[in-house]
């Protein structure tokens, strides 16, 4: 569950990045974030990640409240949070096994149960065959899917996805979006932000809609509410 | 942290170094490099020191005994010299032996025909232990009874203590400057490789990894590639130092020079090299790694 009230975000240069923003995703929930560039909607994933703290208000992610978290407990929050970006972000020289188990390596998990989730989770993103294949030889689509892969497989009860279409064509964008929808289906909630605003019509799922800061629609309408 | 994570740890520290070669490659070197700078001045600088240290032994302070004294007199006040602390020798020479060398030293010049040796004085040769002493261990000396007079070389004394000490001086501060470069350079080159990985440590940050399970294979990693570097630049040191006293020891000119056999240097330089590269490796990475962690 991811619940924002009246949270205000102020950097240390002075700009506003978010004023008052407040929303609730209930667990189990799809649901896109959209809006212009510049409108807060990067400062609300840092604040989710805890990269970010708030200037004033409250953020409660999976039972952590983020505006007292400690600095020890941040990795705790990170491990119910699957993170996937628009660069993709893998690393090279690893291979597609390893690129996934990696993630299940740095938190300390046991090489039986590596082994065990790491197929099913390729399995589950369409790349149970490129297991031994590097990142380099993979299409753009094959990259976010196994960036997906990774995200999920330390079972986090929730997937942020920032711009994951942003570097793909409609029909990789597509299948992506669709790949998302099938694990929120298995009871993980899944936020995604983006720009692509036929995607998110297509889709019609609950869309939370900011601009400058605040919240200006929050709904069932479409890209940006009442604009349709 | 659990037992079976340490394991894994210390494993994926040293595949780090192969899983990227080339960044590994540069540090050990940059190393390497620095090391041998740093190494190859401080045996210069403790050679040099030796050198001096010899030819400031050469100094001594001439004992001229009282002439009414016996033979045996004059070589009892030995045992009083000898028991001053600074003393290091007293070499007895007798005036007959004094005359000899005076004889020598002149070329049986006719002019000094009619010298006899009871026109000498008995005397002592007396070198010391600190040459910096030497207007005190003379003061101590004329107290004896029975000396006549002291002649002490103060000033070709003082010269090498002069020389010795601005040698310690400058070879103090030009290691000190060395090494501070060669840490700047060594940290600099940890650092890129650092930045090299900031993506994997982003990713590692992201997905829940602890600070110290983050940190712990770069250490390792610095750690290792620190004592490859210490051991490599340890090795050629002593290779190129052999190697190049065996060939001044060829040389003619050269001769009046006396080198420190590196096996003499071996401990320190060993412990020396050691410290150096375990520093270079846990500090550089601990501290370079901080900067990509504040995620």
């Amino acid at each position: 569950m991811i619940e924002f009230t009246d949270v205000v975000k102020c950097y240390e240069q002075g700009n506003r990045a978010l004023n008052g923003v407040s929303m609730r995703i209930d667990d189990g929930e799809f649901c896109f974030l959209v809006g212009p560039s510049g409108s807060g909607k990067s400062t609300i994933i840092k604040l989710i990640t805890g990269e970010l703290k708030p200037t004033s208000g409250s953020v409660h992610v999976n039972s952590f409240f983020l505006e007292r978290i400690r600095k020890r407990e941040i990795p705790m929050l990170r491990r119910t949070v699957g993170v996937v970006f628009q660069d993709f972000r893998l690393i090279p020289n690893m291979t597609v096994y390893d690129n996934v188990a990696f993630a299940m390596r740095v938190i300390g998990a046991r090489e039986s149960e590596i082994r065990e989730r790491v197929p099913y989770v390729l399995e589950l993103v369409g790349l149970e065959n490129k297991a031994s294949r590097h990142p380099g030889e993979m299409s753009g689509g094959e990259q976010q899917r196994l960036a997906i892969a990774r995200a999920l497989v330390n079972n986090p009860s929730t997937i942020i996805a920032d711009e994951p279409t942003g570097n793909l064509d409609p029909a990789r964008s597509f299948e992506i979006m669709s790949l998302l929808q099938e694990i929120n289906n298995l009871g993980t909630t899944v936020l995604v932000v983006t720009h692509e605003k036929n995607l998110v019509e297509l889709f019609a799922k609950r869309v939370i809609a900011i601009d400058e800061g605040y919240v200006v629609s929050d709904g069932r309408e479409g890209y940006y509410g009442n604009e349709n | 942290m659990k037992i079976n994570n340490i394991g894994y740890l210390l494993k994926e520290g040293v595949r780090g170094i192969f899983l990227h070669g080339f960044m590994s490659f540069a540090a050990v070197c940059v190393t390497v490099a620095c090391l041998i700078i740093v190494g190859s001045f401080s045996i210069l600088a403790y050679n040099l020191d030796v050198m001096v240290n010899d030819l400031n032994q050469t100094s001594e302070i001439l004992v001229y005994i009282d002439s009414d004294l016996s033979d045996a007199e004059a070589r009892s006040i030995g045992t009083k010299i000898n028991a001053l602390s600074n003393v290091l020798q007293a070499t007895f020479i007798s005036r007959e032996e004094a005359l000899e060398s005076f004889v020598k030293d002149h070329n049986g010049d006719s002019a000094f025909n009619g010298v006899q040796a009871s026109d000498l004085r008995h005397r002592y040769e007396v070198t010391l232990e600190d040459n910096t002493l030497m207007d005190q261990t003379d003061a101590q000396l004329q107290q004896i009874p029975g000396v006549a007079k002291t002649n002490a070389a103060y000033e070709l004394a003082q010269g090498f203590t002069t020389i010795q000490q601005v040698l310690h001086i400058v070879s103090i501060a030009m290691i000190a400057v060395l090494l501070v470069i060669s840490l700047l350079i060594i940290s600099n080159t940890v650092k890129l490789a650092m930045y090299d990985r900031r993506d994997e440590i982003f990713i590692m940050k992201m997905v829940g990894a602890t600070n110290g399970f983050i940190r712990l294979p770069f250490i390792v990693e610095g750690f290792t590639l620190g004592m490859i570097g210490a051991v490599l630049a340890f090795g050629l040191e002593w290779v190129a130092y052999d190697a190049l006293v065996q060939k001044i020891s060829h040389v003619d000119a050269l001769k009046l020079f006396t080198f420190v056999p590196f096996e003499n240097l071996l401990v320190p330089m060993l412990i020396v090299f050691g410290a150096a590269g375990l520093f270079v490796g846990i500090v550089g990475s601990w501290t370079s790694i901080r900067k990509f962690m504040d995620v």
